[in-house]
């Protein structure tokens, strides 16, 4: 483990400079895809029926309506795994002939403006023969339940199972057995900008341009150009200013195919921006989960053997291109987290319901796996009259690298010192004198702790390992010198808010020594940018990063060479910063700006020894790493309304290297206030009949300022060496830690009623209704 | 529906005659008819606060009020905010402390804040938060955003 100073040996990497990319956005100059004018605006007819057969779809006569029977040459989204007996599942466009869960496009109606659109799609009139819905994961796989889906048997799309071996040894020899049987309600990511694509199409060309809400433009392109059959050469995909995405604008939309297969017959621009109502119905959930869990500690409160069953309620369809194998999968491989046990025995099912279908939001699963093998540790702390923390320090990893019974590395890892920093923050025995002396009074204040690690930065193997017929994981980034000195970076990488246009520009800088104000960072359009996967899991300042940095070097080399050529000095007597060239312990120098005109337009000086241009192109895969932290939530609970107030929070965080303190810092700040939402606010409802009750943000409720307290954030930095910029990254961790915390800490404040809330959101009837349950209210 | 209104609306300054339907909202008509994009749509139901504009001096929700409603009212957009080259300090404090990351909600906030500050100069820390609790963000988590607006709120009881 090496200690680092921020800032030593470098200029621009540590800083927090403010970001290249807010002057625009703080003036309205942002440019969004709903901003853009388009000559016909769609709106799509949505199914009210969960589940069903359509019997009939009737417009007004000559209006302009898309049905199922126009995309006939289309194919179905329908992504593959090649493990864990994954059943592949089509969905198509519109809905054709049967209807799956309730906000399922039918039909597409388009007219000259949003209103006109919206006006006729309102006439349609689609009636639907009801069949049974189902809509909760452990129904839906009752023997005789209907089938989601013909090909799928009991609804099951995917299953994973592991049994290490002596499983059943270990586990006999079980000291004490807890058990938590967790259960986490379905969420929306619910960006602050809905989704929206404008399908442009070019006379010229017979190109189509796909403006759209994504944060993979590249799969966007190739998956719409495979569905529709036409070379990605007629697509152009760009990803414009996107409004917060965590993960939900990663899977691909069947409406953006329906736009640009449209645009196409129209020869002309169509576009449609998603309301809130489809984005909270229709777009894509995650979260749901239930997860039985049991924990076998020996004497010492050691964890010895885990023992889980998972169902995750999917929904009606497989997103692209992950899979919906991604919740359950991630699941069964993560589920053991930062705590060292060898026994484990594990089965993750994935589960077709009459539901929206789940797809990736920031921290995919962990932060529901989390919440539950946190209770568990609580659990056992209190059956072995401990501290939770001191239990946690019993279990956590703390000798590297550690293989899990997974076999994931863990190549290093600060579980228990990023906990004791909490500790030691939050002041624990100090907190538990309050703690007693605020329940003499009736009020009742509540500690909570959660300790996880972060898988980041995973290249094509870690993808790989889960079968998919589509393998994500390296970054690519083109970068060039023009002749005017000022450098651009095109990137594969798609970032929608988390800074990377300012800190990959900081990685580029260092290496080549220009001020990162004259480095451009391009990404989103598929002409501009090289092929990449997009920003998504916690990997983009990793992969686009570590590619960043290799381009960068090679630059660099060549701008020495260049140097040592018009300068007439050996190359390693040459340095680069703040913009020239410079031949160490001399004043002889040679600005950059000077040799980047030389290699376009003076290359005949460097004599057939230099190739012109000043252009590199940097690729990287790694293996990936863990960041970690310990989350600490201090609530207060009112046992009259069940009302939870989140006191304090408290994140001690370990991500290696952090490139821009301020932007690392904004990273965890909204990934906790999500987490926060999530264990106490927000849930997605659905009644029997498969109709969704939260259908606005009245319903639906994201938290506000008045939820999220001041949190306060310690960090250390841990430079990794499976990383060559020694950054971990840390985009999704807020989120995962978070709902742990705030739960264990509700328990913790109502532990003298001996109640044990084990379902998120935890809603204050939830609260109540466990309070009466306990028979010890007054 | 097809009766449609001629009305003029006043968008930092600049008047904009248009002809639009009695049902048309403010913020509809601000983007699509005047071509200021800048004020973002993300509710349309009056809860997220993305839409926020400055009306006759207060801020309001500009899907929740009809153009018609607005028109010879002096209309503020996130676009009028600078003078010139010059920021605001309001959009000086969101670069400075990280109040944005994906800036969709930003403009909405930002209006909020000025509307709110210009009104009421020495309102408290904790009024604030409560003013800042009416518009939503999903990045920040709020941090940097209250972190932002006290900071314009010290330079703007300065100046």
């Amino acid at each position: 483990m090496t200690a680092h100073t921020r800032g030593s040996g470098t200029n621009w990497v540590g800083r927090s400079i403010r970001r290249l990319e807010d002057p625009a956005l703080v003036t309205g100059q942002g440019r969004f895809t709903a901003d853009l004018p388009a000559v016909h605006w769609v709106r799509f007819v949505r199914s009210s029926i969960a589940a069903g057969k359509i019997q009939s779809i009737e417009a007004p006569p000559g209006a302009n309506i898309i049905t199922a029977s126009d995309l006939r040459a289309l194919k179905p989204i329908r992504p593959v795994l090649s493990k864990f007996n994954y059943v592949p599942v089509g969905q198509p466009i519109l809905a054709d002939g049967v209807v799956r869960f309730t906000g399922e496009p039918i039909a597409a109606a388009y007219a000259a403006s949003k209103d006109q659109a919206e006006d006729l799609a309102d006439q349609v009139e689609v009636v639907i023969a009801e069949t049974t819905a189902l809509v909760d994961g452990p129904l839906a796989l009752v023997e005789g339940a209907p089938l989601v889906h013909a090909e799928a048997a009991g609804n099951v799309i995917v299953e994973g199972r592991v049994r290490t071996p002596g499983f059943d040894e270990v586990w006999r020899s079980a000291h004490k057995v807890l058990r938590v049987d967790a259960r986490s309600r379905r969420q929306n990511a619910a960006p602050m900008e809905a989704r929206a694509g404008h399908a442009a199409y070019d006379p010229a060309t017979g190109r189509v341009t796909l403006t759209c809400t994504t944060q993979m433009p590249h799969l966007t392109r190739t998956a719409v150009c495979d569905i529709i059959g036409i070379p990605e050469a007629e697509l152009r995909v760009i990803a414009p200013d996107v409004g917060g995405g965590f993960g939900q604008k990663m899977s691909l939309a069947v409406e953006y195919v329906l736009l640009v297969w449209l645009a196409r017959r129209l020869r002309s621009s169509v576009a449609w921006t998603e309301d809130r109502r489809e984005n909270l119905i229709a777009s894509f959930h995650s979260r749901d989960q239930h997860i039985e869990l049991e924990g076998a500690f020996d004497a010492g409160g050691k964890l010895i053997a885990l023992s889980a069953d998972i169902i995750a309620n999917i929904g009606a369809y497989s997103c692209f291109p992950t899979t919906c194998g991604v919740e359950p999968l991630m699941a069964l491989a993560e589920l053991p987290g930062p705590y060292d046990v060898s026994a484990y025995n594990c089965r993750a099912r994935g589960v077709l319901t009459h539901t929206c279908p789940m797809a990736p939001y920031r921290g995919v699963s962990r932060p529901v796996i989390t919440f539950a093998i946190e209770r568990l540790m609580d659990k056992a702390a209190a059956a072995f009259g401990i501290e939770p923390t001191e239990l946690r320090r019993r279990n956590l990893i703390d000798k590297f690298p550690h293989t899990s019974p997974m076999g994931l590395m863990f190549d290093d890892g600060t579980y228990k010192e990023t906990m004791e920093i909490a500790i030691k923050a939050v002041d624990l025995p100090a907190f538990r004198k309050q703690q007693q002396v605020a329940r003499t009074r009736g009020r009742y204040l509540g500690i909570g702790f959660a300790t996880f690690s972060e898988r980041t930065g995973y290249g094509s193997p870690a993808f790989a390992a889960r079968g998919m017929e589509i393998t994500p994981g390296w970054e690519t980034v083109h970068l060039t010198i023009d002749p005017s000195g000022f450098v651009e970076a095109r990137i594969g990488a798609s970032p929608h808010g988390q800074g990377l246009r300012t800190t990959l520009a900081q990685i580029i800088a260092d290496e080549i020594g220009i001020d990162p104000q004259f480095i451009k960072v391009v990404h989103g359009d598929t002409d501009r940018s090289p092929y990449g996967w997009g920003t998504f899991a916690s990997r983009s300042l990793v992969l686009s990063g570590g590619a960043s940095l290799i381009a960068a070097q090679k630059i660099r080399a060549k701008l020495i060479k260049m140097a040592s050529h018009m300068l007439e000095t050996a190359p390693e007597d040459i340095t680069l910063k703040s913009g020239s060239a410079h031949v160490i312990g001399t004043d002889r120098s040679i600005a950059i700006a000077t040799m980047a005109r030389a290699a376009y337009h003076q290359t005949h000086i460097f004599k057939g020894e230099i190739e012109p241009g000043l252009t590199e192109t940097g690729t990287y895969d790694p293996s990936g790493t863990f960041s970690n932290a310990c989350h600490t939530a201090i609530v207060e609970v009112d046992i009259d309304t069940g009302r939870v107030e989140v006191k304090k929070f408290l994140v001690a965080e370990d991500a290696g290297l952090i490139i821009n303190p301020m932007i690392a810092d904004g990273q965890v700040h909204g990934g906790v206030a999500q987490g926060i939402g999530n264990a106490l606010l927000e849930e997605i409802i659905y009644d029997e009949t498969g109709n969704i009750l939260t259908s606005t943000l009245a319903d639906f409720l994201p938290p506000t300022a008045r939820e999220i307290p001041e949190l306060e954030l310690h960090h250390l930095e841990t430079l990794t060496g499976n990383t060559i910029t020694k950054a971990k990254g840390l985009g999704e961790g807020g989120a995962i830690g978070a709902p742990a915390a705030v739960i264990n800490a509700i328990n913790d404040a109502l532990s003298s009623f001996g109640v044990s809330i084990d379902e998120m959101p935890a809603t204050p009837q939830r609260i109540r209704a466990a309070l009466r349950s306990s028979g010890k209210l007054r | 529906m097809s009766d449609k209104l001629d009305i003029t609306l006043n968008i930092n300054g600049r008047d904009y005659a248009i002809r639009v339907e009695s049902r048309r909202t403010l913020v509809d008509a601000i983007r699509e008819e005047c071509g200021q994009t800048g004020t973002h749509i993300g509710c349309e139901h009056g809860v997220c606060g993305a839409c926020t504009v400055i009306v006759a001096g207060e801020p309001v929700r500009s899907c929740l009020m009809f153009a018609e409603q607005a028109a010879g009212k002096p209309i503020r957009t996130v676009e009028g905010l600078a003078t010139g080259d010059t920021m605001h300090p309001m959009q000086r404090a969101f670069m400075e402390n990280h109040g944005l990351q994906c800036g969709f909600c930003t403009p909405g906030f930002l209006m909020l804040a000025v509307g709110v500050l210009e009104r009421e100069p020495e309102i408290s820390d904790e009024d604030l938060v409560d003013v800042l609790s009416s518009n939503l963000c999903r990045c920040t988590g709020y941090q940097n955003i209250i972190k932002a607006v006290r900071a314009a709120a010290a330079e703007m009881r300065r100046s």
